[in-house]
């Protein structure tokens, strides 16, 4: 935020920091961005591993899963999304405030993976938009922390 | 005061909720909150595997297979590998055989991490799941060390193992078992005699054994019951009856019964860990030795022109199995896993069944939480310790 | 105890039924008559001591009539025995059901129901399982394509009253007397 330009940065003679308001406005959205619980398959129990002391997905800002969706930014879809599920996947991503965004994590939600067939919805973008695919089976905790730190570049450019 | 409506209120604990276990819907009738009924609705996760299964040759049906049960996965390949090999007529050589107790015993420590840090977060203590799935990490580097993947290694094969162990093998996993002990103690320190954790889980969901039996609950459900039936003594597969260990049970069938058992489980897999692990040369035979299905060793393939043809029908057709079916039980950490296959004598299964234990235990459900409260359907799913995709396949 | 004792066991329990002993390479294997199953599973369960009914499960074998065999798997935990009987359905046929004696058999029967839609007569849920409610077809059968092309449904009721929902449970399950 500070930069070598007299309308921006630290005023040396008062102690004030200038900047523009969608430059903090992007800073506080990418840097706290709060994931609410979805996972339906083994890919959630990677994202279970991510929060865990080995892979800590706090010193990112994603400190806490919500269990409401009312309450969260980011919806990562992890696991294969059946044709049963997706009317309620939609409705939990309609109940989500703005602004939202979705990361698909994993083959099966970003293609539909392994499982070409009759049950399992081919990628979620059939179903809402997705902001960052995220590729294996299932993705290493590191790749997941990878995925968010894209968004969140991805909200640092965002114009308002 | 004429006006106090006394029906009853119902309510969806939908299929996005933090404490199912994955993607499971109730529709619970509740009076004030003393549960009437409960409508279980599963499917939201049923994936059509087992169809999938018959498009696909044998060998590849294995990454499919693992994906079902995706906590205990090992298990689900050693089950389906079983039951083809028994079709096939091969018997495993005494070395895979031990390889393959010692991946089981491990994976149902795993899986039980997974459960015990998963329950005691529903119940209310947090800080389980990041001490479980601090020791689970270890697992997974023994799983990324053998195959290069933490979670779905496909090792076992149809024929014995995929490769041989590599070097390390045996510092890691010594490393591990040596050091857990102390780590179970540290949990039942958390939780044994924690007196929130008892009063929320001691008379909870009593199944007894023949309530059990009659439900087809077979497992650590009906051995906390009074049930002493454990697939690997009953029924022994890959060599267990040359291992020496008890079988924990308990007497009560309530959520504090069940969560004993679990942690006595782990214990036993700790001895019979330690037992194979001794047994297992650091080098040595990984498969039978029937060129039909083992592929031959890649030095081979490319100086010998016999080993080239194996490996080509290998991979480009795969090998045929007689006609025929078969079906071997195996104890996998949620009770006995099995799967029924069905060949017609080609290079492709004609139908493909996995048992699901979870499927029976989340079957049984309304019968056991009728007539509690809603914090205990919480505290019943955690104990029953159901999987999603075992349950839907 | 291989086939042919199982099946000298049962036949006075069972009158009328005339079982077979079918080839198998783990443990005995005998086929029951579709009429006689609830009688066959009622014997099994009390006169033989198969406390567990392990699995029920299907298998299509689509030229060949009849089409379907219904598989049964039966364990006895205090005599160490397992036991698989099968059942030889046609295309449109039924088979009772064994929910009376095993009470583990409700959702094992609407799973081969939802699957391969063999109705199962007198149980008392017949509805789709894993399958959505409205879905047409039943997948697991042999002629029912592996890849389908469908837009994934994405709207669902907002609200559904207590009323709307047991009128829905009632709407999708089929009822056949026994």
């Amino acid at each position: 935020m500070a930069q070598a330009d007299h309308t921006h940065g630290l005023d040396h003679e008062l102690p004030i920091l200038t900047s523009t308001v969608e430059k903090v406005v992007q800073w506080a959205r990418q840097s706290a961005i709060w994931p609410a619980q979805f996972g339906l398959a083994c890919c959630a129990i990677e994202m279970m591993a991510m929060v865990a002391s080995r892979y800590d997905v706090a010193r990112f800002g994603a400190e806490v899963f919500r269990g409401s969706p009312r309450q969260s930014d980011l919806m990562i879809v992890a696991g294969r999304l059946s044709r049963k599920m997706a009317p309620a996947m939609r409705r939990v991503y309609d109940q989500m405030p703005e602004p939202k965004w979705v990361i698909s994590m994993g083959a099966c939600a970003s293609v539909g993976g392994v499982f070409d067939n009759y049950a399992i919805v081919q990628g979620v973008d059939q179903v809402v938009p997705v902001d960052v695919y995220v590729p294996g089976c299932p993705p290493r905790p590191e790749s997941l922390i990878y995925g968010i730190v894209q968004l969140q570049q991805k909200i640092a450019r965002t114009r308002m | 005061m004429s006006d106090i409506r006394t029906e009853t209120m119902t309510v969806n604990m939908g299929p996005q909720h933090p404490s199912t276990h994955g993607v499971l819907r109730l529709v619970l009738e509740l009076d004030g909150e003393v549960i009437q009924s409960v409508i279980p609705t599963i499917g939201y996760l049923h994936t059509g595997i087992e169809k999938t299964a018959e498009q696909k040759k044998w060998q590849q049906v294995i990454p499919l297979v693992e994906r079902m049960d995706y906590l205990g996965a090992q298990s689900n390949s050693l089950a389906y590998a079983l039951a083809v090999e028994k079709l096939l007529g091969l018997e495993m050589p005494q070395r895979v055989q031990d390889i393959r107790v010692l991946i089981a015993e491990l994976q149902r420590i795993a899986s039980h991490l997974i459960w015990i840090g998963t329950h005691g977060l529903e119940i209310g203590a947090v800080s389980m799941l990041f001490y479980a799935v601090r020791e689970r990490e270890l697992l997974l580097n023994i799983n990324e060390l053998i195959a290069g993947f933490r979670f779905f290694p496909s090792y076992i094969r149809i024929g014995g193992l995929r490769e041989d162990l590599p070097r390390g093998f045996h510092a890691q996993v010594q490393e591990f078992l040596d050091r857990f002990p102390a780590k179970i103690d540290e949990f039942e320190g958390l939780l044994t005699k924690n007196d929130v954790y008892r009063r929320r889980t001691e008379g909870v969901g009593i199944i007894s054994k023949e309530h059990a039996y009659a439900w087809g609950l077979v497992g650590p459900i009906a051995r906390a019951g009074g049930s002493d039936y454990d697939v690997r003594k009953y029924f022994p597969y890959s060599g267990y009856e040359s291992y020496d260990f008890k079988v924990p049970t308990a007497t009560e069938g309530d959520v504090y019964a069940r969560y004993r058992v679990r942690v006595a489980e782990m214990r036993e897999s700790l001895k019979i860990a330690k037992q194979a692990l001794d047994r297992i040369s650091p080098s040595g035979v990984w498969a039978c030795d029937d060129t039909r299905v083992v592929p031959p060793p890649k030095d081979k393939v490319y100086s010998e022109m016999e080993a080239l043809i194996q490996h080509f029908l290998i991979y480009s057709q795969g090998f045929t199995v007689p006609a025929g079916e078969s079906y071997v039980p195996v104890e996998g950490p949620r009770g006995e896993h099995g799967c029924y296959v069905v060949s017609d004598g080609t290079n492709r299964p004609w139908r493909v069944k996995m048992r699901a234990p979870s499927f029976m235990a989340i079957q049984a459900l309304p019968t056991v939480v009728q007539g509690g409260l809603i914090a205990d359907v919480v505290a019943v799913i955690g104990s029953t310790d159901v999987v999603m995709g075992d349950c839907d396949r | 105890m291989d086939a042919q004792a199982i099946i000298d066991s049962l036949s006075p329990l069972v009158p009328g039924a005339s079982f077979e002993a079918a080839p198998s390479v783990d443990f005995a294997t005998i086929y029951s008559p579709a009429e006689h199953i609830v009688a066959t599973c009622q014997a099994l369960r009390d006169a033989l001591r198969f406390e567990v009914l392990a699995e029920i499960t299907c298998a299509d074998y689509l030229p060949r009539v009849p089409r379907y065999e219904v598989v049964y798997h039966f364990l006895s935990v205090s005599r160490k025995l397992r036991l698989r009987v099968k059942v030889r359905v046609t295309a449109d046929g039924t088979v009772s059901t064994v929910q009376g004696v095993y009470p583990g058999a409700g959702w094992l029967e609407r799973e081969v129901w939802d699957m391969f839609g063999i109705v199962f007569d007198g149980h008392n849920d017949l509805r789709r399982l894993l399958m959505p409610e409205d879905w047409e077809g039943h997948p697991q059968r042999k002629d029912y394509p592996v890849q389908i092309q469908k837009a994934a449904q994405t709207y669902a009721p907002l609200e559904v009253s207590e009323e709307q929902f047991r009128a829905s449970l009632e709407r999708d399950r089929v009822n056949r007397p026994h």
